[in-house]
């Protein structure tokens, strides 16, 4: 008989059940999968009622992202080879989030602090240049590039201790995307973004184990950009009480 | 049954979703515009793009040249005039793009990179490394955020377009998270909810690629054009259909058969050269590069593996100094999904259904024929791209046309009546039949069985080759599976974000795009760009340089009709490549 191995999947259907339970499937140790092709095995083959997300199942639509032995993965980027045969994987839904359904989160606080931090280019001489491409130069690119990475799959905040304290914490990913924007050399609205950042709770408390770059499926450094952000505030925290006329 | 409205409601939030729902904020800040995706706007498919987006900016190009490229591209199926706006609005679109903080791979002095891409004979591909896709994504939904006009309604799936004497006034849609039945009525709606691949089962298409908008419009009364060009990608991953992106070819990768040979220049493509030559080559178009690689199989010149036959890409020779600056993406995905490194090995590919050309018919602004029903990128087939599209025109298509549509609709919507009464009518109508589907517990069909004979049906009958045969006995296939499902076994019995249940109404879409593609395919006897028929091998302008428009007759079976072909500047002539 084939190779199998165990999957112990999170279930939970909220008018039903109070608390998740784990359900055992048995599949097919696939050495060309990657662990969402043996959660598509369960739901195709053994039980239609197994819920997730996923989408491209390559690694950039940040659908699939679940805890797996309690780390956090982006599932459809994770062989099953990684695992022992010999013992089961365990499949819950990303921790500190709200549950919906078995092992999809309600992920709906990201995107109003992804709003919060104005993710878009601000500066109001649009109009003038209209026709012709902003100049930026590789060096410049590369001062944002790696921010701008960030496929919102979530895994930082799964990963990150004060998300797990403080919810409202602006988080890792739409940190990062913020200064995705103030390192851009083309955006003008660092000041407005810094504003919206500091006047949500949470990122002093940010200690910089580091463990959202860590875990990072794309290799962004939130912890780096909130330092830089940390820095950033510090600096105009001393102008401001050096130069009390203000930093501007 | 909730009801929510708005004036403009966009079904699908990818490249041409937001582009057209940001050009509708602009134009018309008054208006309640609203976004309605089956997933949340960043996991579109648009995300997947590598390649680039091609639009004339640099001196050495020119608007006719890029033209001409897609036409001939296109094997003269595609109109003119559409071409024309095209590549006029592109430029102006891509800097659009890069205001609003698209981060473009740059030249030294800070312009705008490009790149070479097949069939294009001038380097015109602007591109993002091999992310571009993702960036122009990305930068579109988190631009979107600053328009606080437009709501979205994230996950929600639309089951019905709202018709009432002839105009569209709104969708059925059911939000997943509940399970709920909502109506959503608006005076104009868009579809943008992209193409079909997942109708194949070797595809670089994402699993939300049901062709929903195509078969929302269908049922409407809308005709859908053109659905026999189904796109085969030269180079896919074996395994797993992974798209390995045409940037690779334009930075010099080399394709080779068993024996190291770049086998392409025994199928009129040119003779090799070391480095990259536009429209040629490795650098011709995907139809011509697909078929060539199942000739190369039929001469038993392929290699074999465990998930068939293969050629190899070669792009060791570009350096990895190169690779990591402009196809780190490919690095990544060769390393993740085929376990080798591109730097080192060559890269085993063949080819995989990636786009289809045809979609719903409209009129160069994103009209439907049905009053105040748009459509816009892979969903639509506006005839930008004809028998064969040119690889980086389908993102630039979706920020011209999408933009084109958003306008358009918003100036609609003025003149439009609110809806009828009809139309709750037609709304309580949709919400009982979705509840005794989702309360159904006599059926016996697994959706994935029935999925997967409907993908291993297409691919034999509708593949890179077909005949009359194969695609009426495809055909007749497909008759049983819809038979079959209309007797799913469904497991999942919680309102709650089922998934089922929504696999569920993917399939029927599918199933019914599935038909129309066989349909359309088995009259048009002629071989044209992706349609190519062992029966009919050469192309026949004097009766099919013509779109065909499947409409959907009151007892369910397709009707094919056809339209002329707009020709502007261009008359049918050869495609050469190789040669300039």
């Amino acid at each position: 008989m084939a190779e199998t191995i165990r999957l112990e999947v999170s279930r939970y259907r909220p008018e039903v059940e109070s608390e998740p339970t784990l359900q055992s499937y048995e599949v097919p140790y696939n050495k060309d999968w990657v662990i969402l092709d043996a959660l598509n095995y369960v739901k195709n083959q053994i039980d239609g009622s197994v819920t997730f997300r996923w989408s491209c199942r390559m690694g950039v639509c940040g659908s699939c992202g679940m805890m797996a032995n309690g780390e956090p993965k982006l599932t459809c980027a994770v062989p099953l080879t990684d695992y022992d045969p010999t013992q089961p994987i365990r499949i819950e839904p990303l921790q500190f989030f709200p549950v919906v359904r078995d092992l999809v989160i309600d992920m709906s606080s990201f995107l109003e602090k992804l709003s919060n931090v104005k993710p878009w280019i601000i500066r109001d001489d649009v109009e003038a240049t209209e026709a012709v491409e902003f100049r930026q130069t590789p060096v410049e690119l590369d001062a944002y590039k790696q921010f701008s990475m960030c496929i919102n799959c979530m895994i930082c905040y799964s990963a990150c201790p004060v998300i797990g304290l403080e919810p409202e914490f602006t988080g890792p990913a739409a940190i990062a995307l913020a200064q995705r924007y103030n390192l851009d050399s083309r955006d003008k609205g660092k000041e407005e973004r810094m504003d919206a950042l500091d006047a949500h709770e949470g990122l002093w408390g940010c200690t910089f184990v580091g463990e959202c770059t860590k875990v990072c499926p794309k290799n962004v450094d939130p912890a780096g950009a909130i330092q830089l952000y940390k820095m950033g505030s510090a600096t105009d925290y001393l102008k401001s009480m050096l130069l009390p006329w203000g930093t501007k | 049954m909730a009801s929510y409205s708005c004036d403009l409601l966009i079904v699908g939030g990818g490249g041409a979703g937001l582009r057209a729902s940001i050009a509708a904020a602009e134009a018309r800040p008054d208006l309640d515009v609203a976004v309605v995706s089956k997933v949340y706007p960043m996991r579109s498919h648009t995300v997947a793009a590598e390649g680039g987006a091609a639009a004339v900016i640099k001196s050495t190009d020119s608007l006719e040249a890029h033209a001409y490229d897609t036409v001939s591209g296109a094997d003269w199926l595609c109109d003119q005039d559409v071409v024309e706006a095209f590549v006029d609005e592109a430029p102006r679109e891509m800097v659009q793009l890069e205001h609003w903080g698209c981060p473009w791979s740059r030249e030294p002095d800070g312009t705008v990179a490009v790149r070479p891409f097949g069939g294009m004979k001038v380097s015109r591909t602007w591109f993002a490394a091999d992310k571009t896709g993702f960036h122009m994504l990305h930068s579109l939904f988190q631009t979107s955020l600053k328009y606080k006009s437009v709501k979205r309604y994230d996950e929600w799936f639309v089951s019905r377009l709202l018709v009432d004497d002839g105009r569209c006034a709104g969708v059925v849609a059911v939000e997943i998270a509940t399970g709920e039945v909502h109506s959503i009525l608006a005076k104009a709606v868009i579809l943008c909810t992209g193409g079909c691949g997942k109708i194949f089962p070797f595809t670089t298409n994402a699993n939300i690629k049901n062709g929903d908008g195509m078969a929302l419009a269908y049922r409407a009364g809308a005709p859908l054009k053109d659905m026999e060009f189904v796109q085969y990608h030269p180079t896919g991953l074996p395994a797993t259909g992974i798209l390995i992106t045409e940037a690779t070819r334009a930075e010099g990768g080399w394709l080779v058969n068993k024996d190291g040979y770049r086998y392409l220049q025994d199928y009129a493509l040119g003779t090799p050269e070391p480095k990259p030559v536009h429209r040629t080559m490795e650098l011709g178009p995907r139809d011509r590069l697909s078929q060539a690689f199942i000739k190369e199989q039929e001469r038993g010149r392929t290699l074999e593996g465990p998930y068939g036959h293969y050629v190899n890409l070669d792009i060791r020779h570009i350096g990895e100094t190169v690779i990591d600056k402009k196809l780190p993406f490919v690095r990544e995905l060769c390393l993740k999904y085929a376990n080798l490194d591109p730097v080192h090995e060559v890269i085993p590919v063949r080819p995989v259904v990636h786009y289809i050309m045809g979609g719903v018919h409209t009129d160069i602004h994103g009209a439907t024929p049905i009053a105040g029903l748009y459509a816009a990128g892979e969903a639509a087939c506006v005839s930008l791209n004809g028998a064969n599209r040119l690889g980086s025109n389908s993102l630039t298509e979706c920020l011209v046309f999408g933009a084109r549509a958003g306008r358009a609709a918003a100036e609609y919507v003025d003149g439009a009546p609110a809806p009828g009464a009809a139309v709750e009518a037609q709304a309580s109508d949709e919400e009982r039949r979705l509840r005794s589907l989702m309360d159904k517990t006599d059926g016996t069909e697994r959706i994935a069985d029935l999925r997967s004979e409907m993908q291993s049906t297409m691919e034999e009958s509708a593949g890179i080759y077909r005949s009359g045969d194969s695609l009426a006995a495809g055909a007749e296939t497909l008759g049983r599976l819809r038979q079959h499902a209309r007797h799913l076994k469904l497991e999942d019995r919680s309102r709650t974000f089922n998934t089922e249940f929504i696999s569920a109404l993917e399939l029927d879409y599918m199933l019914e795009l599935a038909e129309i593609i066989l349909r359309s395919g088995e009259q048009r006897t002629e071989s044209r760009g992706a349609h190519q028929r062992t029966d009919f091998p050469a192309r026949d302008d004097d009766n099919f340089l013509a779109h065909s428009l499947a409409y959907r007759n009151d007892d369910g079976s397709v009707r094919i009709e056809y339209s002329p072909v707009t020709i502007t500047k261009w008359p049918p002539g050869a495609r050469v490549y190789g040669k300039q």
